[in-house]
Order: structure tokens, then C-alpha cells, then sequence
């Protein structure tokens, strides 16, 4: 019997790792001979089928959806940790809140993205309607990691600080937010994957324009996206490849970021 | 002199009753201990004089505190100045997570100091003051955490002094300590007296009798006994003081 | 401003700030569903959820999602039975069968596995797995078994994070006492920590199971997409996500709201997989 166990647990583990190096394997191999110069061709023509808007509208989408989440995401953590009473019905309807809102799919965002902020609020598909509906998507993970940081701060530094007759907002920004740093930061690491990986929330509202938008209200198309597009098409298989190689990189770049992040979270500001 | 006058003091955590009708003057530029068994409301009554129970939810105070004949817990009192005034050291060494020189500046830039050679020149007052400086003169810029624990105690110790406060409030600075550190924490104290007003609670009956001048003895939230250090500890009006400090209980 | 009513403007700040995410919620509800319920009023619920037709161009239009509700359920299922049972073990494998060394190297191979974007795994299975598929079953290659084993792989990460993290919650305590009766290692493990963890466990297979259902763009790649009822695995089927995604580009009026209501329905399904999710966690925790 223990033999028996023992092997399908190593089967089960080397399935699992076995799927996830072939695909990052295979990927590999028929993608990256495929990066050629004229892939990066700053403009997408039928011929070339640049991935470089794409490049450079991920940034934007990622740039653009942060600077409007963080600073919401962080101050709901203060208000929920800092400010609001213990039990109070509003921290416990926040919690609910962001608890479903975590496990919203994609598509239903998506959906409601293009309802709202397409359709309803004339913004077309957009740059802004699809940096929007991102916004709503990451926020619980921008709130929750905040949340999480901020209780594990202790509350011994928040009495120094207030012992020396600093106000509030001097103790939140001066001694909490330094410490707390590492915990907000690896919850926009998580929400810039998210937002790199992203499709379905925005296909109908960022859309699949293939240039890079020049304003807030014109479209463009993320890698994801531009991946699933050319997927759908199954004419570009090898480009196909191509992009999925960038998207890996990127993924793996987020990830050593985030490994780093939290080895540095649990090594420092420990005073034992 | 008195410098803090308790009238009548009474408080709730939500329907807990902590501190039973207090009454109690603390003279300036002396060293007053609480002592008591756990839970007798020392520790409340410690923070009570810098308002650091605001922090607390559904905490009440009734009474009166005056410092300095006026009333901290008055509509108008700003809780930050009363806090400048009456600085506190906690059990816990609790330096910030940053350099040992901004720990010591944070207070003062806190106030409105910004000047660098102002600052400086408190950092280093403030460390002198706390017997800490030789220590650390050549390492300001190296993390509070990263020294000892009597370090960071005598740290935190002259990041409330340069506030410039009147009165110090310790809160069993010592008990997290050991020995050796613990003695230079207590010479430091007999120090500070000249300068400041000093309300220390502590566990240790030998360390109220080395360095207070006066002692008060708290029990299930009551001020049981408050007299001269020596007469308190040779001879106790109350028998429940005499138990207490004989080791019969607590 | 003084610093006083500086501090209050900020906490007011504060509170904006977390209010935002209600307002969100409240008004993506109001979308979906006053987008969706009209037409289901008009349509009849029982029409439109148990309606064996989806056409849409016929005259008159026939809109029942029936199929797309058994679509997604079969596709779920199917990556229950194959992500599951793989995820859970190899939680077991990390957490209890490999040494430190091979763990520093392998757990962060799962966090990769969870930050790869869900297109790359249909695209994967869209040039890996259809072929084989075709090969050995004949037809496109696109059906409910490839399907199912795309969100089987989709979903071992989060299955396997979580019931990780609860097999290591276990206490200490319960694994030397069964060695000590005289139990294997394996035989502890199997009867003593995995029952011991099992409510974390059933949080996993509940945050995969929503993980399934909401997954639209790898299944379109690698579904058949056809709106029938599911008949056998290799048939080709669709599912409520990728039914929302194939046709909203060109719906309009009467079919366009038939699309948001079945987003409604989706969401509904949602809802309570994540109501069961956070009752079973919170009964956990107590």
C-alpha cells in the first residue's frame, strides 16, 4: 500500500512539473528562433506582424492602471487598518466586497467594462476603458497585500510615534508606510501579472487595435491579447510563439522580483 | 511642586472599571514609581497622563488631570503637544525601524525642526543625556535595530528626550532587559531626575526602593497606598501593601 | 490648512478610497443584471435556462443556454477529475515528500505556473494537445476532453498553493503520533494529515472549480465552440464564457442582451462558488 502511494504521489509531481517545463520548454525552443529584428518594427504591418505596440501598450496599460489602483488600494488598507473601528459594519462590508471581487472572472469584468465605461460612458474602446475595468480587477490584491502588511506591523511603533506627539498621518506615512513597503509592493508585483496576462477583461474595452494608442480614448492591443488574436487567426503560428516568449520572460522576470521581495519582507525590519 | 494633580480620576474600558477614583499629586523633578500586581491598573494609570488611552477604543476617563494646573483632557487641549511635554518609554525597546539618527530626529522633526546642524546638535545632546553616545557616535547612520537591546532601551530613552519633554513616563523599562543593562538604565534614571519629572511603573520592588522617591501602590484599580519610598516599603499603613510588598501575593 | 484639518481631509481621502471598491461592485451588479434580467423577463427564465437551442439568427431566435450551462459544468468537472487529483498529490509530494533543497527549487516553479497567463497555456494546448487528440481520437482535436485537460492544468497551481499550505498547517503533533502507533510515512499522511487538512483542501478544489468556470480565452482556443448539447467528450461544445466573448463583437439589441444575460447567469454561478468558498473557510477557522 505505502508503495503504492508513494508512487502516485511522485507521479503527480513529476506530471506537474513534467507539463510545466515542456510548455516553458517547447515555448522556448519554436519561439525564440522566431524573434527576429522585424518583429520589433515600431509599426504593425500585415508583414511584419510587430509585437512592438503591443510591447509598448502593455506598458501603458500597466503604468496607467497602477497609478490609478495603488493609491486607492493602499488608502482602503489604511482606512481598514488604520482608521475604522474594530468590527465595524463597513470593514466587514469592504471585506465581502473585495473577497467577491477577487473572484469575479475576467470576462464578467470585461463585460461590465464595456457597459459601463465603453457604451454607457462613451468612452470607446479605449485605453482608459480598458486601464478602468483592470483597475476595479487588481484592486483586492492591492488591498489585501496592504492589509496584510499593515496588521503585521507592531503596533509598539505606532505608540513610539505617538508618544512623541506625532499626529496620524506623520506615524502612517513616516514609520508605517516604510515598513510596510515590501508587503504593498509584492501585492502590485501580483497585480502586474494579472494585468500582463490579462484578455478577456479587455478585449471589449481596450479592444485589438494595432497601434500603439496615442491617446487615453484610442484603442490598442496588449501582448496577451495580441497573442490571442493571432491564435485565433492561425495564420501566424511562429509569431505566435514569438510573443509567447516575451510574455514568459516577462512572467519570470515578475516572478524572480517578487521571490527577492518576500525574502527581503521576512529577513528585515525583524527586531528580535 | 506639583507637577501633575489627579482628582477624582476614574476609567472605563467599555464596562470594565479600571481606575477607581483616583486622587494623587506627582511632584516635579522626582521620581515617582507604580507598583501593583498584573492587571492593578498601573500601566492604565501611566498612560492616562499622556493620553495615550485615546488609542484605546471605547475608553473613558472621569475626573480630572491637570498638568501644571491645566486640564490635558480638556475639549481644547491638543493631544500632540500634551505628548511633546509628557514623553514615554515602553516596555518593549521599540526603536523605529530606521538609522539611530533619525530615530532621535524624528521626534523634533515631528515639531517643526528642520534645520540640519540644529538637529545635530540634539541628536547628540540627546544621546549624551541618555548615556548612550560614546556607543554610538560612530554608527548614527546604522539601523536602531541593529544594536542591543539595552542599546535600543537608552535609544529610545533619548528619542523622548529630544522632544525636550517635562515629564518622562517608563513603563517597566527594564523588564525586557538584562542586568547589566538594566543597572545602567537605573543610573541613567537617577540622572534624568535633575532635569525632568519622572513616573516609572515597575514589577520590581527593589528597583522602586533603589531609585523612587515616592511610591504608590495600586490594587484591582485602586490607589490602596502613595507615600514616601522608605515609608511604604519599612512601613506600610495598609496591610494589603505590607502583603504585597512582603511577596504574600501578586 | 492647518495640520488638524489636514488630518481629517486625509481620512476622508481614506474613507473615498475604500468606498471605491462598493461602488464598483454595486455598479458592476447593476450592469450585468439590469442588462440581463429584461430579456430573461421577456424570453422567460425557463425558456432561456433550459432551452436546448442557441440560434440566434434563425427567425424567430431561439436563445437557450442550456447547452452552454452543461458545457461549462462538463468542462469543470472534467478538470476536477484531472486537476485535482495530480494538484492535491503533488501539494502532498512538496509539502511532505521532497527534501528542502529540491523544495526551494520546485515551489517556486508553482508560482510561476500561477503567473503564466492563461493564453499561453491555450495557445499550448491549442499546438500541443488538439494534434495529439486529433491523432488518437479522430475529429478536430477540439472538444470537451481537451477542454478538461487544459483547465485541469489551468488549475493545479491555485489547488496546489492552497492545499499546500494547509497540509503544512497540520500540527507536528498529529504526524509523530501516528509514527509512533507504528504507521508508515505514507500511511500517516493518507489517513492522518490529509483528513486533518481536508477543509483547506476543499478550498482549493472550490477556488479551482471558479477558476474553471470563469476561464473564457485558452478555452475558446481548444472547446470546438459549438453550441449543441454536450454528447460525448470528443464532441466539440462551448461553455457561458466563451459564448459571451464569440458572438459579443457583432450581437446586437434582443441577441446582445440575451449575451449579458448569460454573463448574469455566470455571475450568479460565481457567487455562490464564492459564497460556499468562504463558508467553508470560515467554518475552518472556527
Amino acid at each position: 500500500m505505502s508503495k503504492v502511494i508513494r508512487f502516485a504521489v511522485k507521479l503527480s509531481a513529476i506530471i506537474t512539473f513534467g507539463v510545466l517545463f515542456f510548455m516553458i520548454g517547447h515555448i522556448l525552443i519554436r519561439g525564440i528562433p522566431n524573434l527576429t529584428p522585424s518583429l520589433f518594427g515600431l509599426k504593425y504591418t500585415t508583414k511584419n506582424i510587430s509585437l512592438f505596440p503591443a510591447i509598448i501598450t502593455t506598458l501603458m496599460l500597466v503604468v496607467l492602471t497602477l497609478l490609478v489602483a495603488t493609491p486607492i488600494g493602499v488608502f482602503t488598507g489604511f482606512y481598514l487598518i488604520e482608521y475604522a473601528k474594530k468590527g465595524s459594519k463597513l470593514v466587514e462590508i469592504i471585506r465581502i466586497t473585495t473577497e467577491t471581487l477577487s473572484g469575479i472572472p475576467s470576462i464578467v469584468y470585461g463585460l461590465f467594462g464595456m457597459l459601463f465605461f465603453v457604451i454607457y460612458l462613451d468612452f470607446q474602446y479605449s485605453l482608459l476603458a480598458g486601464t478602468l475595468t483592470v483597475v476595479i480587477m487588481v484592486l483586492p490584491l492591492i488591498i489585501r497585500s496592504t492589509e496584510e502588511a499593515l496588521m503585521s506591523v507592531d503596533d509598539s511603533l505606532r505608540e513610539a510615534s505617538f508618544g512623541l506627539g506625532a499626529g496620524k498621518l506623520r506615524t502612517i506615512f513616516k514609520i508605517v508606510l516604510p515598513v510596510t513597503m515590501p508587503g504593498i509592493l509584492s501585492g502590485i508585483i501580483l497585480s502586474v501579472s494579472r494585468i500582463v496576462g490579462e484578455t478577456a477583461a479587455l478585449i471589449f474595452t481596450l479592444g485589438t487595435a494595432t497601434k500603439i494608442p496615442n491617446s487615453f480614448f484610442s484603442s490598442g492591443r496588449t501582448l496577451a491579447l495580441h497573442m490571442y488574436v493571432l491564435s485565433t487567426e492561425g495564420m501566424h503560428v511562429d509569431e505566435s510563439y514569438a510573443t509567447g516568449v516575451i510574455l514568459l520572460l516577462v512572467i519570470l522576470i515578475i516572478n524572480v522580483l517578487s521571490t527577492l521581495l518576500s525574502n527581503k519582507l521576512t529577513k528585515e525590519n525583524r527586531n528580535e | 511642586m506639583n507637577k501633575f494633580v489627579i482628582k477624582n480620576m476614574n476609567l472605563y474600558y467599555d464596562d470594565f472599571h479600571a481606575l477607581k477614583n483616583i486622587n494623587m499629586n506627582i511632584h516635579e523633578k522626582k521620581i515617582t514609581a507604580l507598583i501593583g500586581p498584573s492587571g492593578c491598573g498601573k500601566s492604565t494609570l501611566l498612560k492616562s497622563l499622556n493620553r495615550m488611552n485615546d488609542l484605546v477604543e471605547k475608553c473613558t476617563i472621569k475626573g480630572d488631570i491637570l498638568l501644571d494646573s491645566e486640564d490635558i483632557y480638556a475639549e481644547n487641549s491638543d493631544v500632540n503637544l500634551l505628548r511633546k511635554r509628557v514623553g514615554m518609554v515602553f516596555q518593549k525597546p521599540n526603536p523605529f525601524p530606521m538609522s539611530i539618527y533619525d530615530n532621535i530626529a524624528y521626534g523634533p522633526r515631528t515639531h517643526g525642526v528642520k534645520n540640519k546642524s540644529k538637529l545635530d546638535e540634539i541628536v547628540e545632546k540627546s544621546l549624551k543625556s541618555a548615556a548612550i553616545w560614546d556607543e554610538v557616535k560612530n554608527d548614527l547612520k546604522k539601523n536602531a535595530l541593529r544594536i542591543s537591546g539595552g542599546q535600543q532601551q537608552r535609544i529610545c530613552i533619548a528619542r523622548a528626550l529630544a522632544i525636550e519633554p517635562e515629564v518622562l513616563l517608563m513603563d517597566e523599562p527594564t523588564s525586557a532587559l538584562d542586568p547589566i543593562s538594566t543597572t545602567k538604565i537605573e543610573e541613567l534614571i537617577q540622572e534624568l531626575k535633575k532635569d525632568y519629572t519622572i513616573v516609572i511603573v515597575t514589577h520590581n520592588m527593589q528597583q522602586a526602593t533603589r531609585i523612587s522617591d515616592k511610591t504608590a501602590f495600586l490594587l484591582n484599580g485602586e490607589l490602596i497606598e502613595y507615600d514616601k519610598t522608605v515609608n511604604i516599603f519599612s512601613v506600610p499603613k495598609d496591610k494589603r501593601t505590607e502583603d504585597y510588598i512582603t511577596g504574600r501575593f501578586g | 490648512m492647518s495640520s488638524k484639518s489636514f488630518e481629517y481631509f486625509m481620512k476622508g481621502v481614506f474613507l473615498i478610497s475604500a468606498v471605491i471598491s462598493v461602488v464598483a461592485i454595486i455598479l458592476i451588479c447593476l450592469f450585468i443584471f439590469t442588462g440581463g434580467i429584461p430579456f430573461i423577463q421577456e424570453y422567460g427564465l425557463k425558456h432561456f435556462l433550459l432551452g436546448t437551442e442557441w440560434k440566434p439568427s434563425n427567425t424567430p431566435p431561439s436563445f437557450g443556454i442550456l447547452p452552454m450551462i452543461m458545457g461549462s459544468i462538463y468542462v469543470t468537472i472534467g478538470a476536477i477529475i484531472i486537476g485535482v487529483p495530480i494538484g492535491v498529490l503533488t501539494a502532498v509530494y512538496l509539502s511532505k515528500f521532497c527534501n528542502n533543497k529540491l523544495y526551494k527549487l520546485l515551489k517556486p516553479g508553482i508560482n510561476l505556473m500561477a503567473g503564466i497567463p492563461s493564453i499561453v497555456y491555450g495557445f499550448f494546448a491549442l499546438v500541443v494537445i488538439v494534434p495529439i487528440i486529433r491523432d488518437i481520437f479522430g475529429g478536430t482535436g477540439m472538444n470537451i476532453l481537451t477542454a478538461s485537460i487544459l483547465l485541469g492544468i489551468i488549475i493545479l497551481p491555485t489547488v496546489i498553493s492552497m492545499s499546500e499550505a494547509s497540509l503544512k498547517a497540520v500540527p507536528e503533533g498529529y504526524y509523530k503520533g501516528s509514527i509512533a502507533l507504528g504507521a508508515t510515512h505514507e500511511r500517516t499522511i493518507m489517513s492522518v494529515i490529509l483528513p486533518a487538512a481536508k477543509s483547506g483542501v476543499l478550498s482549493s478544489i472550490i477556488l479551482g472549480i471558479g477558476r474553471a468556470i470563469g476561464e473564457t480565452m485558452a478555452v475558446i482556443l481548444v472547446a470546438g465552440n459549438q453550441a449543441r448539447m454536450p454528447a460525448r467528450i470528443t464532441k466539440g461544445i462551448r461553455t457561458l464564457t466563451t459564448n459571451i466573448v464569440i458572438e459579443m463583437a457583432y450581437a446586437a439589441d434582443e441577441h446582445r442582451e440575451a449575451l449579458i444575460a448569460t454573463a448574469a447567469v455566470l455571475f450568479i454561478f460565481i457567487l455562490i462558488i464564492n459564497g460556499t468558498f468562504l463558508i467553508v473557510r470560515r467554518r475552518s477557522k472556527n
